[in-house]
């Protein structure tokens, strides 16, 4: 498969994004708004060009071309359909429509407008669209970010199958850890303008390179002072009560704990999970079928279920407890 | 209470103000006397002569007003200064654009052309005042159209051109019409620059609105018959941009079946 080589700076407001990262098959970048996520997706379409560096795919030097000499489709975050075509003609506008329409299911809409359309039939017209051009580069820009939460979760496994299917280099640009985890099979980390790190999803959740990266893909993060002790890491928080990590690190640290290696309950069971605080319950929220509680300075996850059996609506005090072997440290 | 009637008191002054000349032109002669003035001699001519030079004029300003309007919709350096310069025109007293008409291309003015008191001098009199109002409409409806929506086209393989016929035009063309809608009738309606630049010739520079100037004193009648057909036309027009609602969702139909 061919390569998409970008290696560029560029000045914004208030910092420089600058990048180097090889697309092969699906790329992530993920980051909180203003990191220079859309303006790197404009560089490598074409619409913005970089100060100094070059955006390169398969040996070929794209720095100099317009848009319309690049081989990308580009979805657009608000998908800047076409207004006055209907859905068929704005597919035909890049090229022939009827395959697509019948692969993206959206053939019976053909002669409708896209003011007509949910939100969901627009993210599937503007991908037929960015399709229909033969594109040998993908970029999606927030491709789930207009979706409301019911429809998202439906379109992000579609989109996930048609992307395996598809094979071309993709690159998507995100704020949110969950889609770049369920879509890519590399995710890079931009904040600031710089890619903090890049790694498959499950190493970005393993081996978190700092306390941003680990709470950008959904960690708890407890801030402490480190000290060895006796094999194993003594950290002491902010309000003086002490976590145990299997992880070494002396002096400042961040704990890095996953919701879901959080257990709750209201008694104190004698487990083998050496880290246990006692705090109130502040707010419970579901997530689909998982329960996500917020008990003092952390967050964990469990079923419904558990949630309703421990009654953790009414809130009260219950005791957070997670294994020494389950935290990473990471330097603040 | 009293403020109330106070209030709706001046509304109706000063509706009843803006009407009554409108209304009395009407008013003065029975309509059947009106319509068959219009087969006056005067008024043919005067007619005829308006619509070859606002025809000509109009299109002038859109061939030439438009590509003005897509450069200065963009953002430059020194653009403001460009956007007031092109409106300057809208607010000059129509006498001095008359002699800058002169100044610029008199027999003795800058350029030495033979213009004045030709067909030729009342189309640039009228180019000068209708043109700025519609390249100011037509600046506002190419900044309207959403720039992501230019930028797909692009990344679609449309070049400039094409983006430009295909997606910022059809996009825009709802306020295009109604700049030259409204361009037209004030060129419809010029009087002052015509006559200094292209005098009163009846049949060759004599507009509908110098013909009610001329007729004025010959003929009252005749004034007011010209008069109400300029009524007529400033309504037409004036309805027509009211109805830009359904203009702008025709928009739709009128570009998906070119």
């Amino acid at each position: 498969m061919a390569t998409l080589a970008l290696d560029f700076a560029l000045p914004l407001r208030g910092f420089e994004l600058s990048l180097a990262l090889d697309v092969e098959r699906t790329v992530a970048l993920v980051g909180p708004s203003r990191a220079g996520k859309s303006t790197e997706q404009r560089v490598a379409a074409g619409l913005a060009r970089p100060a100094r560096g070059s955006v390169r795919f398969d040996g070929e030097d794209w720095t100099p071309l317009p848009p319309e000499r690049r081989s990308v489709g580009l979805v657009f975050q608000d998908y800047a359909l076409f207004p006055h075509l209907d859905v068929r003609r704005n597919v035909a506008y890049a090229g022939e429509p009827d395959g697509l329409l019948e692969r993206l299911r959206i053939a019976h809409l053909a002669r409708a407008k896209p003011a007509e359309l949910s939100g969901g039939e627009r993210q599937r017209v503007a991908l037929a669209r960015a399709l229909a051009r033969r594109p040998k580069v993908l970029l999606l820009d927030e491709p789930l970010a207009a979706l409301d939460a019911h429809t998202k979760a439906e379109v992000r496994h579609e989109l996930a199958e048609l992307l395996r299917e598809l094979r071309l280099p993709t690159l998507l640009v995100t704020h949110d850890y969950e889609d770049a985890a369920a879509l890519a099979d590399e995710v890079g980390v931009l904040v600031d303008g710089g890619l903090r790190q890049l790694a498959a999803p499950s190493e970005l959740v393993a081996q978190p390179r700092d306390g941003f990266v680990a709470s950008f893909t959904g960690a708890n993060l407890l801030h402490g002072e480190a000290h060895a002790t006796g094999g194993l890491t003594q950290v002491q928080l902010g309000d003086g009560t002490c976590v145990y990590s299997t992880d070494h690190a002396t002096g400042p640290v961040g704990v890095v704990v996953y919701p879901w290696d959080v257990s709750l309950a209201r008694e104190h069971a004698d487990d083998s999970a050496l880290n246990v605080l006692r705090a109130e319950v502040t707010s419970v929220v579901e997530v689909g079928n998982r329960v996500r509680v917020r008990v003092g300075p952390l967050t964990a996850e469990v079923t419904a279920a558990s949630a309703q059996r421990l009654g953790l609506r009414d809130g009260g005090r219950v005791y957070a407890t997670f294994k020494a072997t389950g935290t990473r440290l990471v330097p603040l | 209470m009293i403020r109330r009637i106070v209030v709706f008191g001046a509304s109706f002054v000063g509706i009843g103000f803006l009407v009554l000349p409108v209304v009395a032109i009407f008013a003065r002669v029975p309509p059947g006397r009106l319509v068959s003035q219009l087969g006056n001699g005067a008024v043919t001519d005067a007619l005829r002569v308006s619509v070859e030079t606002s025809a000509v004029a109009q299109a002038l300003v859109l061939l030439v007003g438009t590509p003005t309007a897509v450069v200065l919709a963009r953002r430059f350096p020194g653009r403001e200064l460009l956007v007031a310069l092109v409106e300057l025109p809208l607010v000059l007293p129509p006498a001095v654009a008359g002699i800058g008409l002169f100044a610029a291309f008199g027999r003795f003015g800058l350029l030495h052309t033979s213009i004045p008191f030709t067909k030729l001098a009342v189309v640039f009199a009228v180019a000068l005042v209708s043109g700025p109002l519609y390249v100011r409409a037509a600046i506002a409806a190419f900044e309207g159209v959403d720039e992501n929506i230019v930028a797909a086209s692009r990344t679609l393989g449309a070049g400039p051109t094409r983006t430009f016929f295909r997606v910022v035009l059809p996009l825009a063309r709802a306020g295009l019409a109604a700049g030259a809608a409204l361009a037209l009738a004030r060129g419809l309606g010029e009087f002052g620059a015509t006559i200094m630049f292209a005098g009163s010739l009846r049949g060759v520079t004599e507009t509908l609105p110098l013909a009610v100037y001329s007729e004025f004193n010959v003929n009252f009648d005749t004034a007011l018959a010209i008069s109400a057909l300029l009524v007529a036309l400033s309504a037409a027009l004036l309805i027509a941009l009211k109805w830009r609602p359904s203009l702008s969702i025709s928009r739709f139909r009128f570009a998906a079946s070119s």
